[in-house]
């Protein structure tokens, strides 16, 4: 286990301080400080027109119109790919229902895909259609919480900025530098980045495959392996970049080439949480207290830490149904060991539960190990980590202005316990602030419990599961937690391209998105029009050790109090049989 | 109006920046500075393009070295339908399968089987078994090419791949690569 300690630690550290590079960067362009694209900046904002100041209901109207516009897109690109080029293998149009899961999944950021991409979309369908989204619905993500950011630093003003210039400034300096750096490297590292057509190999070993049907043993031979092409790095960069997770193969990062190598396995996981990371320093420029960036940044990683050590633990002990049988299961120079199943080689155990925490923490959801085969307990911390409504470094933007709504509603606890009017960065908190601030907060465990609950006693819901009793209920479980959330990983197990789980998925993600931007954005509004409260003595001050154990404990009992009776039915009787 | 017609325009520009633009630069970089990756790592012998140096074949000759269990849509090691087993660690069908593959590698309590090589990968399509598992199938090889052991063992060291920096990665060795090796090719 030194190993992963040092691994993880080593991770810690690189990301922490790239983060604070970064934060800076981040805050000097929404600041205006920074304009070096200002050449295509200026002729954009002429044709677009409409730059001046926005109060939250018409920047909320703009978030509405363009993500609708995304998914109207989507959703026709994969119904008339037949027809355009970019399409070596023929592939004809999806079903309705999947079509729009698929844009519904995409445009939100979740990228849940119940598809399989190389047997069903063209590279000019994952190109111009799928990756673009990764993008925009970054951008998104970027934009309302600058917005609320801006909500706390607006003094009696009613306007929280200008959406269109925060969609174009977080696409063109945040999110198209990085892809590029990062894509760059993922190709140097064994990512494929072309368009020729699917390539087909002789094999050196013709392969006999023997199956038995009905006691009927039939052979067949393979001489050649037909293997898939297309833009691979440049749609793996912004799925990492931002925290989106869709896959250009079915095997997401497990796939050699999504994820050919321990390099670019490490560069990947610093990828997701890179953004997420940085945004907590921006913050803390941006109002003005860098200590306020700090104490959020130390609570999601203090969180994190623990979690990730809890996966990797899990998975290096293995599985204890395999005592029994002849085989060598333990770490040493020549093998990783442990629970191999649904891994690669070159991640092991160790490299596989770091990831699994990485991609869960953030609302990233690529995998690069089958997260269904992991052990009870291993798969347990995922999605735990999804259950703390994705606030533990989070989506790009949505984690943040997640954490930002647990802040708050840590200073009305506190509040209420000292008995004093909460504020929070010098805006009082009132009563149409808390009455967003639990909607956000219902609105996501009604949606994975409810469709969870739906799902197990109607037909259509039992039929998609693939793994018996208790884990069973975990993918089901897994499956709502992970679209009300918008992560998009999966117990890849359950068979989810039906017309029943692609609607019933697609509306959960749908309003698990807009259901929390819509009041963030209202919260924001509400918090721009107000006077900026000096700060006295008697001031709570919502930095340091103290506020940081509130709000730890704030996230923790909101997320468990919520989830627990769910998860003792899932994954923890799931171990006390495994282990018994 | 006004509202859409700008969620239009922008739209429509990142559209094309994001989508058009971005995929082509990354493609000639990939194509000028790394076009052996940026086209899918293969290798060619004689002429005759044999493979991926990062897609998993399934070897079954007793002569070559065997990559893990696959279970891709169809048939094992499938790149049109990549994927895992997704069974779960408590599913009995996960013991049945694995039981079966400890039997039919002839493992036992004084040579017990690699655990990589008796459970299916993540992607199916996993190009490398840990060295461990390399050095379990020493015997049946040397035995099939009529070769001495040391032989064998030589050629799997010479291709053993080791964590860097001694803890980013995993002890591993490409199965193509070692199989193209004790045939003389590479």
């Amino acid at each position: 286990m030194i190993i992963a300690y040092i691994d993880l630690a080593l991770f810690i550290v690189v990301l922490t301080i790239i983060s604070i590079v970064l934060g800076c960067y981040i805050a000097l362009v929404f600041n205006g400080n920074i304009g070096y694209l200002s050449f295509i900046e200026r002729p954009l904002y002429k044709l677009i027109g409409n730059t001046g100041e926005m109060k939250w209901g018409q920047y909320a109207t703009g978030i509405m119109l363009f993500n609708i516009i995304g998914i109207i897109f989507v959703f026709i690109f994969q119904l008339i790919q037949g027809a355009l080029p970019l399409n070596p293998q023929h592939l004809g149009a999806t079903t309705l229902d999947l079509a729009l899961n698929t844009a519904i999944s995409f445009v939100s950021n979740t990228n849940w895909q119940s598809y399989t991409p190389e047997a069903t979309l063209s590279y000019l369908t994952q190109m111009l259609a799928l990756a673009v989204q990764n993008f925009l619905s970054a951008a998104t993500g970027i934009a309302v919480l600058i917005a609320l950011i801006r909500g706390f630093v607006a003094v009696e003003k009613g306007t929280i900025g200008n959406v269109w210039q925060d969609l174009v400034k977080s696409t063109l300096y945040i999110l198209l530098p990085l892809s590029l750096v990062l894509g760059f490297g993922l190709v140097k590292l064994g990512v494929p980045q072309n368009f020729k057509n699917y390539q087909d190999v002789q094999l050196i070993n013709p392969q006999i495959v023997s199956t038995t049907v009905d006691g009927k043993v039939t052979t067949k031979i393979y001489t050649t392996q037909t293997i898939p092409m297309g833009p691979v790095a440049s749609q793996e960069a912004i799925k990492m970049v931002g925290t989106n997770g869709g896959g250009f193969f079915n095997a997401n990062s497990a796939h050699p080439y999504e994820n050919p190598n321990a390099i670019s396995n490490w560069l990947e996981m610093l990828a997701i949480l890179l953004i997420p990371g940085s945004l907590c320093f921006a913050f803390g420029r941006m109002v003005g207290d860098k200590r306020q960036g700090y104490t959020l940044y130390a609570v999601m990683t203090i969180v994190f830490i623990i979690l990730a050590i809890g996966v990797m633990l899990a998975e290096f002990n293995g599985n204890p149904a395999f005592n029994h049988l002849s085989i060598d299961g333990f770490m040493n120079l020549l093998q990783s060991g442990g629970n191999m199943e649904g891994k690669e080689v070159r991640f092991g155990v160790f490299g596989s539960g770091l990831f699994a925490a990485v991609t869960t923490a953030a609302s990233c959801g690529a995998v690069n190990a089958m997260h269904d085969s992991l052990m009870p307990l291993g798969g347990l911390v995922p999605l735990f980590l999804m259950q703390l409504s994705e606030v533990i470094y989070g989506g790009v933007g949505s984690g943040l202005y997640g954490m930002l709504i647990f802040a708050v509603l840590s200073v009305f606890i506190a509040g209420l316990m000292i008995g004093r009017t909460p504020e929070y960065l010098g805006k009082k908190i009132e009563s149409f602030e808390m009455k967003m601030v639990a909607l956000v907060i219902l609105v996501v465990p009604l949606l994975v419990l409810l469709g969870t609950a739906i799902s197990v006693v109607i037909a259509p819901g039992l039929a998609g599961m693939s793994n018996p009793s208790a884990h069973g209920l975990s993918e089901v479980l897994y499956a709502f937690t992970s679209a009300a959330n918008n992560n998009g990983s999966a117990f890849a197990g359950l068979n989810a391209n039906t017309p029943y789980y692609n609607l019933m998925l697609g509306f959960t993600i749908f309003v698990g998105r807009y259901g929390v931007i819509i009041p963030i954005l209202a919260i924001a509004g509400s918090l721009a029009t107000k006077k900026r409260l000096n700060v006295t003595s008697g001031t709570m001050p919502t930095h340091g050790l103290l506020f940081s154990g509130i709000l730890i404990g704030v996230i923790i009992i909101v997320g468990a109090l919520t989830y627990v009776p769910a998860l003792a039915l899932g994954p923890i009787v799931e171990h006390l049989i495994l282990f018994k | 109006m006004q509202q859409l017609k700008s969620a239009l325009i922008t739209f429509i520009v990142l559209t094309i920046i994001t989508g058009v633009i971005y995929p082509l630069i990354v493609f000639g970089f990939g194509q000028t500075f790394a076009s052996y990756e940026a086209n899918g790592s293969f290798i060619t012998v004689n002429g005759k393009v044999i493979g991926s140096a990062l897609i998993g074949q399934g070897f079954t000759d007793n002569k070559y070295l065997w990559g893990r269990a696959s279970a891709t849509g169809d048939h094992p090691y499938n790149p049109l339908a990549s994927g895992g087993s997704n069974l779960a660690s408590s599913n009995p069908e996960l013991l049945k399968a694995v039981v079966d593959r400890v039997n039919a590698l002839g493992a036992n309590v004084i040579t017990p089987a690699p655990i990589d090589l008796v459970t299916s990968s993540g992607s199916g399509l996993d190009p490398e078994i840990s060295i461990a598992a390399a050095y379990f199938q020493i015997k049946r090889i040397a035995k099939a090419r009529g070769v001495s052991e040391d032989n064998v063992e030589d050629i799997i060291n010479k291709n053993a791949k080791y964590p860097l920096l001694g803890f980013i990665g995993e002890p591993r060795v490409n199965v193509l690569e070692v199989n193209l090796a004790l045939d003389g090719i590479k």
